[in-house]
């Protein structure tokens, strides 16, 4: 075996984009090294270029992309210069690729073991019979249920989780040298993304394969990679090994990156019984249709408090924002703001009452009319509450964009397409707030923002409501975040309320089956967790496996 | 497999009720003609007795519902009713044309229906093979010199009148070179060759704009189906693109291609009109048009039934088609 | 028979020689490495595009120069002024006018700006008619069947430069203003259209519930019907209401197209205003406790008026061609008022004289291609804006 030559060697490569006319560089002269049996983590944030460089190791890129300059050799072949048949015979028989939506990267029209066994067929690798029972193999490996019988459904027979495992199986069905995982578990819930964590780590470890694995979690990274490379817009911030780089980065971005995760607010004291609550769920009981999501939900929100509304996907957690909201009419129980019920339908609400409940979004690009200037946006909700024109609700708007930390001379007349991601959310802010509501609801405001600029995000919100004593309902499937802002959370599954409490005790154990579980499956940046836990949990007590089993007792 | 059958029943029935509220549209819009057809039939100098008699006869003294009732179920029974002008023509000549005679409505589109019938399947015998074949070249070599060639020449075939079509291809093959007949008059006892000599013309024209459609739907349904995750991943795996095509692109793109045939054999039910009047092609079109100026109702009710329906039909056989070839419908959870 | 085994076998040689290309050009080190990797890398298909190419070439230089091809090499010769005016169309936007205007001419494809042109000269044509055309419409001269040319001793007429009709009208005058009718009455019913399919659309969008429900079945079963067929139908009724007055028969016309056309303006608007409706924003809006009006005019129209321009052109297209062939199965625009379609019709007979005089045959082609090289025109623009607005950067 030759050590000294890297399996992978990519040598000061240029990738660019097109935009309109003219190309725009998305990868700036980054070197890549990558080891036999080595697994290296790629990180960055969106746009960092971190899909870009893994499909560049494969020598292949997306339509719309290309390669400039520089050179990409894989052991030793320069796919760069290889015609399309060199490069087509090292794809799937040496190189593997894992995508991030295994529904929509299987073919819906062919059962997943044809589409196994398609690559070592076609490679000429082992025959048909031979690679179906490797296959079955591979399924037991990775530890899908039932794998003499998964792999003859079609895709979309199969759940998410499995299906992602089930990729991970082909691409290993030619035994490749390196596979790359492009953020194959970010679509994921934290229960099920456990499982596929754990299968993808012994699969690799046991086949000595190695491993490109692009992800924006660090947590993850750190339970998969030996080594890291940061990525920013392009450029390489910094590499070492995993441990390292964990306990001692060395660049200013590294060290914001890995601060982020440990912003946290001191938890209030919880109120005091007799106090009024802003808002109350009383026993709220909603269906869709004839299909039942909520049952008996009930929980208080108090001024100047927070509560979290955890959840994986499913759980009725935004369910219970829309009947809060009155989008949704529930068929049982009561929402009452201040101590008297609110109407059920929003249309039946007085303006007072509309005012006094606001709702910022996950999506903030969805949010913002795209075709009004910031101006309008939060001058609106300003007239249309307070009655306030011309100058008066100009200086508003300028004082609510000074809350929110913009400059009113630059921002007032931007559309939102001229925002980035952050200032969007911060313009939606800006929207509940110019309403001068007691009740803010916040729906994922985080999940779809990068984690420095979702930190900025939360410390904003905390901020605001300290000196306003805004209450606030915090909707989140992400621990980390609820770890930050929250007073109070709430957990929820299948429409039920499983557990609600202070945040110290919640994120103390013993606690229900299900939050434990939840608690327990949300990776932390410790190398050595997902191993500590697996000793501690069991491989066949995580995830799905653990949800059944609690469902059976 | 239950749960297709079911969605495909739901269809069919959603088709019949269709069929159903256009027959209501149809009856409710010749309806509302001022005076009556008797009157009109007969023109103003008609003495009061004679309008009485074919109001009689027509059946016209009953209410609309009654009258639709009537003529909606002798539609069911192959009846179409009575044509004005013939009906003239036969009470001169002392036939009871109501009895299916030539004076029945029937009779007359008989053999003009199998004509239309004949022109597209001709047509679409053509157009079909070339423009999916074209279609799916253009979606392969999307953005190269072929596919702008193909760009412009479709979108300038789709955009021009079939009559313009029509007459410039009646100056090259008919005037200039005359290899082919302008006038397409055809009869019941020509020879099969003889026919097809005669149908080229007017076949072809219909050919050029119908091929057009289709490749540019077969196109955009070729590039949407290939920038799917799937594709790319097949790419990754290192499949021939030749098999990419064949086992990965083409049973997805069974759903569209079937589709896209289906919607334009419809658009064939409109084109053919202009197209048969152009040729003098005794066709339903013809007919159609020629009813449309003299105002015979029942011939205009029956040809715009019979459109109606092949476009119905045709729809409905995309919508069944669509459903079958969907992996996810085949195979439930 | 004899043709296919021609096609066939001209299509097996086109085969042959391009795969012979392809292999020769693989074989050969070319001095350049673009030129070898370009080479390595073709398709198949590529080789013998190329080869189909300049037999393609071939084939238009040697029509271009038999003597007989007069139509071929007017065909030839208009396709070349037509494009040179359009490069230079073209080029003169993208150097004179707004930065604004020169950057959106910079982005456009050669095709569009032809559409452009074409549109300004059309519109130019059609609302000066009164003062570009040498007579009025209905003028009727003694001349009658004056040839084309304006050669006296060839049948024709200095004065009539297109020839007259068989009443003894000018043709050159009615072909200008025939524009002013055709056109200016597609634009009104397609205006008509939209007015009441937007209109109807965004409201089912915006209310859903029982009044889409409702709407939408309408126009479910409206569609149902092939609308040339319906149109000829409601025509032949609108014609007898109508009775003897020939004007009132437009007028129905417009109105009858303009319903029917509405339909498909509806679905459009309805579809788009879906998308926008599910939006955060709107939601927010309706949470805001805003009225219909604004959720309609301030938060939904603004964000749709991209998809609905494009769609007018489309519409505008289908109208257009509607009218020309009602007009020409002689149900449409009704004389005396002049009109492409109909002139189509009345001339038609004229294409047997092509080989005696090639310019009299030209005449219906005259009017039909009119027709045809606005409705290319409109549509190379809307293809133009749609690849624009659905951001396809494929």
């Amino acid at each position: 075996m030759k050590t000294e030559q890297p399996l992978v060697k990519i040598r000061n490569i240029f990738i660019q984009g097109r935009s309109d006319e003219d190309w725009l560089p998305i990868i700036n002269g980054i070197d890549l090294d990558l080891n036999r049996g080595e697994v290296l983590g790629l990180i960055g944030e969106s746009g960092a270029g971190k899909s870009t460089l893994g499909l560049a190791a494969m020598g292949f890129a997306r339509d719309g992309c290309r390669i400039a300059s520089g050179t990409v050799e894989f052991d030793g072949i320069d796919l760069i210069a290889a015609d399309a048949a060199t490069k087509r015979s090292l794809l799937g028989r040496r190189i593997a690729y894992v995508a991030q939506s295994a529904a929509a990267s299987f073919n819906p029209a062919h059962k997943i073991i044809n589409q196994h066994t398609e690559a070592p067929i076609q490679h000429g690798v082992s025959g048909r019979s031979e690679s179906e029972k490797d296959a079955i193999e591979l399924y037991r490996r990775l530890r899908l249920p039932n794998p003499d019988e998964i792999g003859f459904r079609y895709p979309h027979q199969v759940s998410g989780g499995q299906l992602q495992r089930a990729m991970t199986a082909m691409a290993m069905s030619c035994r490749p040298d390196l596979i790359i995982f492009d953020e194959p578990t970010t679509a994921l819930d934290v229960t099920t993304q456990i499982e596929v964590l754990a299968a993808i780590r012994d699969i690799v470890q046991q086949f000595d394969t190695a491993a490109i694995y692009i992800t924006h979690d660090l947590a993850v990274v750190a339970q998969m990679a030996d080594r890291i490379k940061v990525l920013l817009k392009g450029d390489q911030v910094e590499e070492s090994d995993t441990r390292s780089m964990l306990d001692d980065p060395k660049q200013d971005y590294t060290k914001s990156l890995w601060a982020v995760r440990s912003f946290t607010r001191e938890e209030k004291p919880l109120a005091s019984e007799d106090e009024l609550p802003v808002v109350r769920v009383r026993n709220v009981t909603a269906s869709y249709g004839t299909v039942p999501v909520l049952h008996d939900v009930s929980f208080d929100v108090h001024a100047s408090r927070t509560v979290a509304v955890v959840g994986e996907s499913g759980s009725g957690k935004s369910t219970v924002a829309r009947c809060i909201t009155g989008l949704l009419k529930p068929s049982e129980g009561v929402i009452e703001f201040d101590g008297t019920p609110l109407p059920a339908d929003y249309r039946q609400r007085s303006v007072e009452q509309l005012k006094q409940v606001q709702m910022i979004y996950q999506m903030a690009d969805t949010a913002l009319n795209p075709r009004k200037r910031i101006r309008e946006i939060i001058g609106r909700p300003v007239e249309f509450y307070l009655g306030l024109r011309g100058k008066e609700k100009t200086e508003r708007v300028a004082e609510l964009l000074d809350q929110i930390e913009l400059d009113p001379d630059q921002f007032m007349g931007r559309l939102p397409s001229e925002l980035s991601g952050g200032q969007k959310q911060r313009i939606g802010i800006a929207r509940a707030l110019a309403a001068d509501p007691k009740f803010i609801i916040c729906d994922e405001v985080t999940s779809a923002l990068d984690q420095l600029v979702a930190e900025g995000i939360l410390k904003l919100l905390a901020r605001l409501q300290d000196s306003l004593g805004l209450a606030y309902m915090f909707i989140t499937h992400d621990l980390a975040t609820v770890r930050a802002i929250a007073d109070e959370v709430v957990v929820m599954k299948d429409g039920r309320v499983v557990e609600a409490g202070g945040k110290t005790d919640m994120f103390t154990p013993p606690h229900h089956d299900y939050t434990n579980l939840l608690l327990s499956s949300v990776p932390e940046m410790d190398p050595d967790w997902l191993t500590e836990l697996l000793d501690q949990r069991g491989v066949d007590n995580i995830g799905d496996a653990a949800i059944e089993r609690m469902e059976d007792a | 497999m239950k749960a297709v059958a079911l969605i495909i029943l739901n269809r069919l029935g959603l088709g019949l009720v269709t069929l159903f509220v256009v027959s209501v549209l149809i009856f409710a819009a010749v309806n509302m003609l001022p005076g009556d057809f008797a009157q009109a039939i007969l023109g103003q100098g008609a003495t009061e007795e004679a309008v009485a008699a074919i109001r009689e006869d027509l059946g016209l003294n009953k209410n609309p519902v009654a009258r639709y009732t009537d003529w909606l179920g002798g539609i069911l029974k192959g009846d179409f009713g009575v044509s004005f002008a013939q009906a003239n023509f036969s009470s001169f000549a002392g036939e009871d044309a109501s009895k299916g005679g030539i004076g029945s409505v029937a009779a007359q589109l008989e053999p003009r229906f199998k004509n239309t019938l004949f022109l597209a399947a001709v047509a679409a015998i053509i157009s079909v093979p070339i423009s999916l074949i074209l279609g799916i070249m253009a979606a392969l070599y999307r953005n190269s010199i072929f596919d702008r060639f193909v760009n412009v020449s479709t979108l300038t075939s789709i955009s021009s009148p079939e009559f313009f079509v029509a007459y410039v291809l009646i100056l090259f093959l008919a005037v200039l070179n005359p290899v082919l007949p302008s006038l397409s008059n055809i009869f019941a006892e020509m020879s099969f060759t003889e026919r097809l000599i005669k149908t080229l013309l007017p076949a072809l024209t219909l050919t050029l704009v119908v091929t057009a459609h289709m490749m540019r739907m077969t196109r955009a349904a070729i590039i949407n189906l290939l920038a799917s995750p799937y594709i790319e991943m097949a790419r990754l795996k290192g499949i021939k693109p030749a098999r990419v095509i064949v086992f990965h692109a083409l049973p997805n793109a069974l759903a569209p291609i079937i589709n896209v045939i289906a919607l334009n054999l419809a658009y064939l039910v409109t084109g053919v009109v202009v197209v048969e009047v152009v040729f003098v092609y005794p066709g339903i079109g013809q007919l159609f048009v020629d009813s449309v100026k003299i105002r015979d109702i029942p011939v205009v009710q029956a040809c715009c039934l019979i459109f109606a329906a092949a476009y119905i039909l045709l729809n409905l056989t995309a919508d069944i088609f669509s459903i079958l070839s969907n992996p996810r419908l085949r195979h439930p959870k | 028979m004899d043709t296919v085994v021609w096609l066939i076998s001209w299509a097996l040689a086109i085969g042959i020689v391009g795969g012979v290309f392809r292999f020769a050009g693989q074989k050969i080190r070319w001095p350049s490495e673009q030129l070898n990797i370009y080479f390595r890398d073709m398709p198949l298909m590529v080789g013998i595009g190329f080869v189909f190419g300049v037999v393609l070439l071939y084939v238009v230089f040697h029509y271009y120069f038999i003597e007989k091809s007069t139509f071929f090499r007017w065909a030839v010769q208009g396709f070349v002024i037509f494009s040179a005016a359009s490069w230079l169309f073209w080029t003169f936007g993208k150097h004179v006018g707004t930065r604004g205007s020169r950057k959106l001419f910079r982005k456009m494809p050669l095709t569009a700006a032809f559409g452009i042109m074409t549109i300004i000269v059309y519109a130019v044509l059609s609302i000066f008619a009164g003062v570009l055309a040498p007579y009025g419409q209905e003028e009727i001269f003694d001349k009658i069947n004056v040839l084309p040319g304006g050669d006296l001793a060839a049948g024709g007429d200095p004065r009539f430069l297109l020839g007259t009709d068989q009443l003894g009208r000018d043709l050159l005058s009615r072909l200008i203003y025939g524009g002013q009718n055709t056109v200016g009455i597609a634009f009104m019913t397609t205006i008509l259209a939209f007015l009441i399919g937007a209109t109807f659309g965004f409201l089912a969008a915006t209310l859903g519930g029982w009044f889409d429900q409702v709407v939408s079945r309408g126009v479910d079963a409206m569609m149902a019907i092939p609308q040339l067929i319906f149109a000829l139908l409601l025509l032949t009724i609108a014609t007898a209401w109508a009775g003897s007055n020939k004007g009132l028969i437009t007028l129905y016309m417009i109105v009858i197209i303009a319903v029917l056309d509405s339909t498909r303006v509806f679905r459009l608007a309805r579809a788009v205003g879906f998308n926008i409706v599910v939006m955060d924003y709107i939601e927010a809006a309706k949470l805001r406790g805003e009225k219909l009006s604004y959720l309609i005019f301030r938060e939904i129209l603004p964000n749709a008026y991209a998809p609905l321009l494009a769609e007018f052109g489309l519409r505008f297209c289908f109208v257009f061609l509607t009218i020309a062939a009602l007009s020409f199965l002689g149900i449409g625009i009704q004389p005396p008022l002049a009109d492409w379609g109909t002139m189509v019709r009345d001339l038609s007979q004229f294409i047997n004289f092509a080989q005696f005089s090639p310019l009299t045959a030209a005449l219906p082609l005259m009017a039909a291609g009119a027709i045809a090289l606005l409705t290319v025109a409109v549509n190379f623009v809307v293809d133009w804006m749609l690849h624009q607005s659905s951001g396809l950067k494929d």
